[in-house]
C-alpha cells in the first residue's frame, strides 16, 4: 500500500483544479456527483428537520406545538423534499454519475454539459422550492390532490408545483444520459451480460424517469394552469374530476418509487457478493427483474386511489398488478440469500447497511402486499399503517442503501478510509433508530389512528412517544457518518485502489480517480463478480 | 455496440474528448434525441390522456367546441407545417452533401413556415378570444349553446373542451417557438460552415426534433378540428 | 442515423402524400360515417405520422434496431396510460 505522501501528491479528479469556478463549471461526472452530494445533504436536513417537528407535534394528542395549518404544512414539505429534492437524486444523481462511467470503462457520461445543466436545474428547483417555503409554504399534501389545491387552499401551491416541475426535469435528464451512456459508452468486451447489476438497476431506473416524469409534468402545468387561470378540469362542481388529477399524478409518482429503490438494490447487488466473496447468485434473473420492476412498476399506481372513487372493476385489476409487481422484489431478496449461502461473510459497515436493507425492505415490501389488497386496504388506508410501509421502504430500504453505498465507494470518491468501528456504531444506531421510530406507526395504523392529523386520541399516546424516541437516535445515527466523512477527508487513511478487494473496473483505477477515470481504455474478457479470482483483502478482516 | 479503439489524434474539433470516434459521438446524440423524444410523447401523453377521458365523458360538448373552431385555417397549419417537415429533410440531405448555402436556404424556409403556422395560430387564438371562447372569467358560450338549440351543452364542460384546447395548441406552440430558436441557431452555424458531410448532428438532431413537433400537430389536428365536422340537420 | 443520402424525389413524393392525405382527412370528416368518422380521422393521422417517421425521420433506412425499440416504447407506454385510465373510466357505475 503506498505512503500517505505518495497518496496525497498523486494527481486526481479532486485536487487537479482548484477554485470555485472549476467546481461551478465542471463537466466531470465525479465533481457533479460531489456537487450532489452536498446540495442533497443540504434539503435532506430541511426535510428531516420538518420530520422532527412532526414527531415532536405528536408527542402529545393535542395539538399543542403549532397550529392545524401548519401541521399541514410541515407534513407536506416534508414529503415534497425528501422525495424531490433527496431521494429521487440520491443514489443516481451521486453514486449513478459517479460510478456509471467508471463501471463500464467510460472517460464521462454521453452528455457532460447535459450533466452540469442536470444540477443547475436541481439547484434552481431547489431555490424555487426554499422560497416557497419561507414564504408561507404549501399544505396541499405532498400529493397535490385537487380541488383542493386548485381551488381551495391559499398557500403557494403554483410556486411548489413549478419547483418540482424544474427538478423533474433534472431528473429526466439524468436518466437520459445514464441510457445513452449505457447504450453507447461501454468499453470494448463489456458485454450486458457482463455489466455490474448496479448498471442493470441504475438502466431501469433510467427508464422509470424518462417515461413517467414527462406525466408528472404535465400535470402539475395542469394544476398551475388551473388555479392560475381558473379553469376547472379538476374541479367537480365544473365538471371536472378530481380522481383525473389522481390518476395523471400516481401514473408518475407510483414509478417514483421505484425510482427511489431500484438504485438501492443495485447497491446491495454490489455489496454482498464482494462480502460473502462469491459471485452473485442469478445474474440474469437479478438483472431482468431490474427491468421487470421498472416495467411492472408502471402497470399499478391506481392502488393509491382504491377508496377515491375509481371503478370497482378496475380497483381489482390494479390490486391484481400490484400483487405481480412483488415478485421482481422477491427475486432479488432470494438471490441475495442464495449468494450469501456458504459466503464468506465480513460484517464490514457497508454489509451491515445491506443487511438493514433486506430485512427493512422485506417487511415494507410484504406490508404492501397488505395495502394492494382490497379488503385490508379499506381499513387501513390513509392511517399510519401506510405511513410505516413506504417509510420501511424508503428509509429502511433506500436511505440504507444509499449510506451502503456511501461508505462502500467513500475510499474511491474521497480517497480516505472512513473509522470501520464508527461505521459499524452508526449503522447500529440508524438500524435501531429506525425500527423504533416506525415499527409502532404500523401497531397505531392498524389500530385506526390516520395520517395527517395533528391530534390524536389519547390511546395512541404511548406509541406515538416511541415513534418520536426513535426519531432522534435515527437523526443521530443520521448525523454521525456526515461527521466522520468529512472528518476522514482530512484525518482518514489513505485508500488504495481496492481496499475492499471487490471486483468491477472502478477498483482497478487509483482512489481517488484521475479526472479522465482510465489511462488506457479497458478491455474486458472476465464476467462480473468474479470473486473466485479475486484474493480477499487481508486488513479486511473476516468474522464468521 | 460502439466499441471502437481509442481515437488516434486525427480527428476534427468537433470530437468531445470523452467519445472514442465521431461515430459513437454521432450515435449517442441520435440516440439521446430518440430518448428526449419519446419523453416529449409522455408530456404531451398527459394532456391527450385528459383530453380522451373528457371527450368521452363530454361528447356533445367537444363537439360543439370543434366546430367552432376554423377547420380552414387549421387545415392550412397543418400543410404549412406538412411543408416544413420537406424544407427540414431536404435540408439534412444538403448537409449530407456538404452544400452549404442550399443547407442555409432551407433552414431559413423552415423558420418562415414555422412563425407563419404561429402567425395562423395567434390569429385563430384572437378569434376564439374575440368570441369570448377563452377559458377564465369571460367565458361565454351563449352562442354555441344557441347553434344547438337540440343538444343540451353545459358551459362548464365546454369550458373543460376550451382550456384542453388551449393548453395542448399552447404547448405545442411553445415547442414551435422552441423550434424556430434552434433552426436560428443551425442556420447561423450552417451559414459559418460548422457543418460539413463529415459532421452535421446538429441539423440531424434539430430535425427530428422539429418532425415530431410536426407529428405531435398531425394527431391534435383531427382530434381537436375534426371531431364533428357532420352537416347539421 | 445511416448514412444513405435518400433521393430528393422521394421526399417530395412523401411531401405530396402527406398534403393529399391532409385534405383527405379535412373532406372526410364532413361526411357522415358514424362512429367511423374518428376512426377514419385517427387511421389517417398514424398513416402520416408513419411516414414522417420511416421517411423524414430515416427511421426506414436505419440499421440501428434501437431507434425502433425506443419509438415502439414510448408508444406502448403512452398506450399503458390511456387504457388504464379509461379501464377505470369505462367500467364507472356512475357518471
Amino acid at each position: 500500500m503506498a505512503t500517505a505522501a505518495v497518496m496525497a501528491e498523486r494527481e486526481n479528479y479532486l485536487n487537479k483544479e482548484y477554485g470555485i469556478r472549476s467546481w461551478l463549471l465542471t463537466t466531470d461526472h465525479k465533481r457533479i456527483a460531489l456537487l450532489y452530494l452536498i446540495s442533497i445533504t443540504f434539503f435532506f436536513f430541511i426535510g428531516g428537520f420538518f420530520a422532527l417537528l412532526i414527531r415532536l407535534e405528536l408527542l402529545t394528542p393535542a395539538g399543542d406545538l403549532v397550529q392545524a395549518d401548519t401541521y399541514n404544512k410541515l407534513f407536506t414539505m416534508h414529503g415534497q423534499i425528501m422525495v424531490f429534492f433527496f431521494l429521487i437524486p440520491s443514489i443516481p444523481a451521486v453514486l449513478g454519475n459517479f460510478l456509471v462511467p467508471l463501471m463500464i470503462g467510460a472517460k464521462d457520461l454521453a452528455f457532460p454539459r447535459i450533466n452540469l445543466l442536470s444540477w443547475y436545474l436541481y439547484i434552481i428547483a431547489g431555490i424555487m422550492m426554499l422560497h416557497c417555503i419561507v414564504t408561507g409554504g404549501v399544505d396541499t399534501g405532498w400529493t397535490f390532490y385537487t380541488p383542493f389545491s386548485t381551488a381551495f387552499s391559499n398557500t403557494k401551491v403554483i410556486e411548489a408545483g413549478l419547483a418540482i416541475f424544474v427538478a423533474g426535469f433534472s431528473s429526466i435528464l439524468t436518466g437520459l444520459n445514464f441510457v445513452v451512456t449505457i447504450h453507447r459508452m461501454r468499453a470494448p468486451g463489456m458485454t450486458w451480460s457482463r455489466l455490474p447489476l448496479f448498471i442493470w438497476a441504475h438502466y431501469a431506473t433510467s427508464i422509470i424517469q424518462l417515461l413517467g416524469t414527462p406525466v408528472l409534468a404535465i400535470t402539475l402545468v395542469l394544476v398551475v394552469f388551473e388555479r392560475a387561470f381558473n379553469l376547472g378540469i379538476f374541479d367537480p362542481t365544473r365538471g371536472g374530476d378530481p380522481l383525473l388529477f389522481q390518476h395523471l399524478f400516481w401514473f408518475y409518482s407510483h414509478p417514483a418509487v421505484y425510482i427511489m429503490i431500484l438504485p438501492s438494490m443495485g447497491v446491495v447487488t454490489e455489496i454482498i457478493p464482494c462480502f460473502a466473496r462469491k459471485r452473485i447468485f442469478g445474474y440474469k434473473f437479478v438483472a431482468a427483474s431490474s427491468i421487470g420492476i421498472a416495467v411492472l412498476g408502471f402497470l399499478v399506481w391506481a392502488h393509491h386511489m382504491f377508496v377515491a372513487g375509481i371503478s370497482l372493476y378496475s380497483a381489482m385489476i390494479f390490486s391484481l398488478l400490484s400483487y405481480l409487481v412483488a415478485v421482481p422484489s422477491a427475486i432479488k431478496v432470494f438471490n441475495w440469500t442464495a449468494t450469501l449461502f456458504k459466503g464468506s461473510i465480513t460484517f464490514s459497515t457497508p454489509m451491515l447497511y445491506a443487511f438493514g436493507f433486506i430485512g427493512l425492505f422485506t417487511m415494507g415490501g410484504l406490508t404492501g402486499l397488505f395495502l394492494a389488497a382490497l379488503g385490508i386496504d379499506v381499513h387501513v388506508t390513509d392511517t399510519y399503517f401506510v405511513i410505516a410501509h413506504f417509510h420501511y421502504i424508503m428509509v429502511g430500504g433506500a436511505v440504507m442503501g444509499y449510506l451502503a453505498g456511501m461508505h462502500y465507494w467513500w475510499p474511491k470518491i474521497s480517497g480516505r478510509m472512513y473509522p470501520e468501528w464508527l461505521g459499524k456504531f452508526a449503522a447500529l444506531i440508524v438500524f435501531l433508530g429506525f425500527n423504533l421510530t416506525f415499527f409502532p406507526q404500523f401497531l397505531l395504523g392498524y389500530m385506526g389512528m390516520p395520517r395527517r392529523y395533528w391530534q390524536y386520541p389519547p390511546e395512541f399516546q404511548v406509541l406515538n412517544v416511541l415513534s418520536t424516541a426513535g426519531s432522534t437516535i435515527l437523526a443521530v445515527g443520521y448525523v454521525l457518518p456526515m461527521i466522520y466523512f468529512l472528518w476522514s477527508m482530512r484525518y482518514g487513511e489513505p485508500a488504495p485502489d481496492n481496499p475492499w478487494g471487490a471486483s468491477g473496473l472502478e477498483w482497478t483505477i487509483q482512489s481517488p480517480p484521475t479526472t479522465f477515470n482510465f489511462e488506457e481504455t479497458p478491455e474486458v474478457t472476465w464476467e462480473a463478480y468474479d470473486y473466485e479470482h479475486i484474493p480477499a483483502p487481508e486488513e479486511v478482516p473476516v468474522e464468521r | 455496440m460502439s466499441d471502437s479503439p481509442i481515437a488516434m489524434e486525427t480527428h476534427g474539433p468537433e470530437l468531445r474528448h470523452h467519445f472514442s470516434s465521431v461515430e459513437q459521438q454521432r450515435d449517442a446524440a441520435s440516440l439521446g434525441m430518440w430518448v428526449f423524444l419519446a419523453t416529449e410523447i409522455m408530456f404531451f401523453g398527459g394532456m391527450f390522456c385528459a383530453y380522451l377521458i373528457y371527450r368521452y365523458w363530454y361528447y356533445n360538448e367537444f363537439a360543439a367546441g370543434s366546430r367552432s373552431i376554423d377547420i380552414y385555417l387549421g387545415t392550412i397549419n397543418t400543410a404549412v407545417l406538412i411543408c416544413s417537415s420537406l424544407t427540414v429533410a431536404l435540408g439534412v440531405r444538403a448537409a449530407q452533401m456538404g452544400k452549404r448555402k442550399l443547407l442555409v436556404f432551407l433552414l431559413l424556409v423552415t423558420i418562415v413556415f414555422g412563425l407563419a403556422f404561429l402567425g395562423i395560430k395567434g390569429v385563430e387564438w384572437y378569434q376564439k378570444y374575440e368570441e369570448h371562447h377563452v377559458p377564465g372569467n369571460s367565458f361565454n358560450v351563449d352562442d354555441i349553446i344557441h347553434d344547438y338549440p337540440q343538444i343540451h351543452i353545459d358551459p362548464r364542460h365546454e369550458q373543460i373542451f376550451f382550456s384542453l384546447y388551449f393548453a395542448m395548441t399552447g404547448l405545442h406552440a411553445l415547442h414551435m417557438i422552441i423550434g424556430v430558436g434552434i433552426f436560428a441557431f443551425l442556420a447561423y452555424k450552417a451559414w459559418r460552415s460548422a457543418y460539413s458531410p463529415k459532421y452535421y448532428t446538429p441539423v440531424e438532431i434539430g430535425g427530428l426534433y422539429w418532425h415530431f413537433v410536426d407529428i405531435v400537430w398531425i394527431y391534435l389536428f383531427p382530434l381537436l378540428y375534426l371531431i364533428d365536422r357532420k352537416p347539421l340537420r | 442515423m445511416s448514412e444513405h443520402i435518400m433521393s430528393s424525389k422521394l421526399y417530395y413524393g412523401i411531401w405530396i402524400a402527406l398534403m393529399c392525405l391532409t385534405v383527405i382527412t379535412a373532406a372526410v370528416s364532413f361526411v357522415d360515417l358514424g362512429p367511423f368518422n374518428t376512426i377514419v380521422a385517427l387511421v389517417i393521422a398514424t398513416f402520416k405520422a408513419l411516414l414522417v417517421v420511416l421517411f423524414f425521420m430515416h427511421v426506414k433506412y436505419t440499421s440501428e434496431k434501437l431507434t425502433k425499440a425506443v419509438i415502439i416504447s414510448s408508444i406502448f407506454w403512452l398506450f399503458i396510460l390511456l387504457a388504464l385510465s379509461l379501464a377505470d373510466y369505462s367500467t364507472r357505475l356512475f357518471s
